[in-house]
């Protein structure tokens, strides 16, 4: 990417004139967007970016009555490459704010790099617990989830259908086993237990061996955590081996979102839990919908949710400071204790700066993950690890 | 675990040793033999799948003679290759020949970039081969499975053949441990070699096409089995098909048995497999001899 020379000019000439002509006009927010914008989760992070952007573009260009200036950096979903990529927004473009990204271990990275240099982060996907718990900080806001939240609404789902023995399923690596941990700890709380982990490595596909052992053990049900190409393959072995008739399948929202028409018959009926759900019919995600698909000519999904609400984030703190960025700790108290008016409910943060959220039970129906009911009310990540 | 669930495993570790046979069976003709340490291999393998991908809508329940015309295309495809590059790389050292088969994973991952494009899609097998046989009472195992590993057999048995008792095989044989002698003998090593990494393309493309209905295509699907497979091919002795057959089905088994018993220890298993074998027999299960 080309240094961007001419934002530079003409933002050091924004500066140089407030500086003459007093503080009545403060130049732009510079709001960093870190994302994929190549790669497996390209469209991911496209998405986010949309999501962003439709809130600023309602907000008449402003957020909090603050101008907004855009800096990009594709992070490739490259985790070795995430610090030097982080660096180019917090030292080069000198950003306020940092949004960022789709991928935890990347998010990590940033997550380090924002706590040591004090810039503001939102982060509007990477599930990873360790943002909200060990790592957390006054500056560090997610508007997604944490990887063990969804799990666990899961866990509720499953114990709530009276199933008590399971067997859990995913990749080998932080949002598998984080999100099975989430499943676990509600599971065995609402009186079931896990007889069997099983895991295989990321992003191997290769189920027949694992799905035996299922077959082997007769658990009452099973929980799957995967997503994009991986689920869909999984869902339809499942379904080929015959397990789909005799025992029950429940998953993380993710195993479905986006997967549901290469997925097919074999996934009908296939109950998940999520955050949000494309079905809700509530003025407030109706109207972000119908104003999402005439600005892009595409659906929304819940990773533009995220990017709108990063934004919505953003805005709160901005409007409790009336656009002066400078009063740092009041605006960051202010975002802490909004309450957003998001697409999928309304949500407020933990003190450890992560979504409290109603989860959903969604069901697979036709094209659609239909909304069948609510999970858990108010669902609040326990931030473990963390001191704030 | 009971009698049943133990015999269905074994099965899947067969089926899965098998496949991984017929891809090294590949690389030991060119790699082994011809010495060209070929990063690309994983790439042929996809380009397979993807053929399969492409070839499957178009012949319907003709699933063998899909497969047919995808090895035929394949290998031609592999013959070209020779001609242009593989052809340059022989009387090179090793290092060069991994920067120039690196290089070409990266090509060929942008060309299937922009001529399929990133998405991950499935193959479905045809209506005869689907379904699945019933094995103890909630046992399955699906049909596809069985005519695969079947295939990787006969494959193999073809190929044992071809190499060993066949006069095209002696002189593969002559050319690997001596391409000068040969050349002198008046056999045309040059058309001779472009052949076998042809049959080496081949193999591996004929692997993915099977693997296609159980596994997904998708992109970077090459380089997880490119690594195994340059496993099966250390473990079994470089350069030996029967070695390559035994070291696959031990990395079955190793793979299978692993992730069911050991799933935190399963994606290392079968490396801690090959460094015992290793500190054992440093030059594999066979040396080179047939």
């Amino acid at each position: 990417m080309p240094f961007p020379f001419s934002k530079l000019a003409l933002a050091t000439a924004a500066a140089a004139l407030s500086l003459g002509a007093a503080a009545q006009t403060p130049p732009p927010l510079k709001v960093g967007f870190m994302l994929p914008y190549t790669g497996t989760f390209a469209a991911l992070g496209d998405a986010i970016e949309k999501g962003f952007k439709l809130h600023v573009d309602e907000q008449g260009g402003k957020l909090g009555g603050r101008a907004i200036q855009f800096f990009k950096v594709d992070d490739e979903s490259e985790p070795s490459k995430a610090t030097d990529n982080v660096n180019k927004l917090i030292k080069r473009d000198q950003v306020d704010v940092i949004v960022g990204t789709v991928h935890s271990g990347v998010a990590l990275a940033m997550a380090r790099a924002a706590k040591e240099s004090n810039t503001l982060l939102i982060v509007p996907n990477a599930g990873a617990d360790a943002i909200t718990g060990p790592l957390c900080a006054p500056n560090i806001f997610r508007s997604s989830f944490s990887n063990w939240q969804p799990g666990y609404a899961t866990g509720v789902i499953a114990a709530q259908k009276g199933h008590k023995r399971a067997m859990t399923i995913t990749w080998n690596y932080a949002a598998g086993t984080e999100t099975v941990k989430g499943f676990t700890e509600a599971f065995e709380k609402g009186g079931g237990k896990v007889i069997k982990d099983l895991s295989l490595p990321f992003p191997n596909v290769e189920f027949q061996a694992l799905l035996t052992e299922i077959a082997a053990q007769k658990p009452d049900v099973v929980f799957a955590f995967f997503a994009g190409g991986g689920a869909v393959k999984f869902v339809k072995d499942y379904d080929a081996a015959g397990l789909r008739k005799s025992v029950p399948l429940v998953a993380s929202g993710f195993l479905t979102e986006g997967t549901v028409p290469a997925i097919g018959a074999a996934g009908q009926g296939l109950v998940t839990a999520m955050h949000y759900a494309d079905s809700m019919e509530t003025p407030r995600n109706t109207a972000f919908r119908n104003k999402y698909a005439v600005t892009y000519k595409s659906n929304p999904d819940v990773y533009a949710v995220q990017g709108y609400d990063a934004a919505q984030l953003l805005a709160a703190g901005l409007a409790a400071v009336k656009g002066d960025f400078a009063k740092r700790s009041e605006l960051q108290a202010a975002m802490n204790k909004a309450t957003i008016d998001s697409p999928r409910g309304k949500f407020t943060l933990s003190p450890q700066r992560n979504p409290t959220q109603d989860f959903y039970v969604r069901e697979v129906k036709g094209d659609y993950n239909v909304m069948s009911g609510v999970a858990v009310k108010a669902l609040a990540d326990p931030g473990r690890g963390c001191r704030i | 675990m009971d009698l049943a669930t133990f015999a269905v495993q074994c099965l899947n570790a067969v089926q899965y040793g098998l496949l991984l046979f017929l891809v090294a069976s590949g690389l030991t003709l060119i790699f082994g033999i011809m010495g060209v340490i070929n990063l690309a291999h994983g790439s042929f393998y996809m380009l397979g799948a993807y053929l399969a991908f492409g070839l499957a809508p178009l012949f319907g329940q003709n699933f063998v003679l899909m497969l047919v015309c995808g090895t035929l295309l394949a290998a031609l495809f592999g013959y070209l290759l020779e001609w242009a590059f593989f052809s340059y790389l022989y009387q090179r050292d090793h290092l060069q020949q991994v920067l120039m088969t690196w290089a070409l994973i990266l090509v060929f991952e942008e060309l299937r970039s922009m001529l399929v494009g990133n998405d991950v899609h499935g193959v479905k097998a045809p209506d005869w081969l689907a379904g699945t046989v019933a094995l103890g009472e909630l046992m399955t195992y699906p049909v596809y499975r069985l005519f695969a590993s079947l295939a990787c057999l006969a494959i193999g048995a073809a190929l044992w053949f071809t190499v060993n008792r066949t006069r095209l095989g002696m002189m593969i044989r002559a050319g690997a441990s001596n391409r000068d002698m040969v050349r002198g003998l008046g056999i045309p090593i040059t058309w001779l070699y472009r052949v076998v990494f042809a049959g080496g393309v081949a193999l591996a493309a004929l692997a993915g096409m099977i693997a296609a209905p159980m596994s997904s295509v998708y992109p970077g699907m090459g380089g997880h089995v490119l690594i195994v497979s340059f496993v099966v091919v250390v473990i079994g002795g470089i350069g030996s098909i029967p070695g390559a057959l035994v070291a696959a089905l031990l990395v079955g088994l190793v793979d299978t048995f692993g992730k069911v018993f050991f799933a935190e220890l399963s994606g290392i298993g079968v490396y801690l497999l090959m460094a015992v074998i290793l500190v054992w027999r440093p030059e594999g299960l066979m040396r080179k001899g047939w």
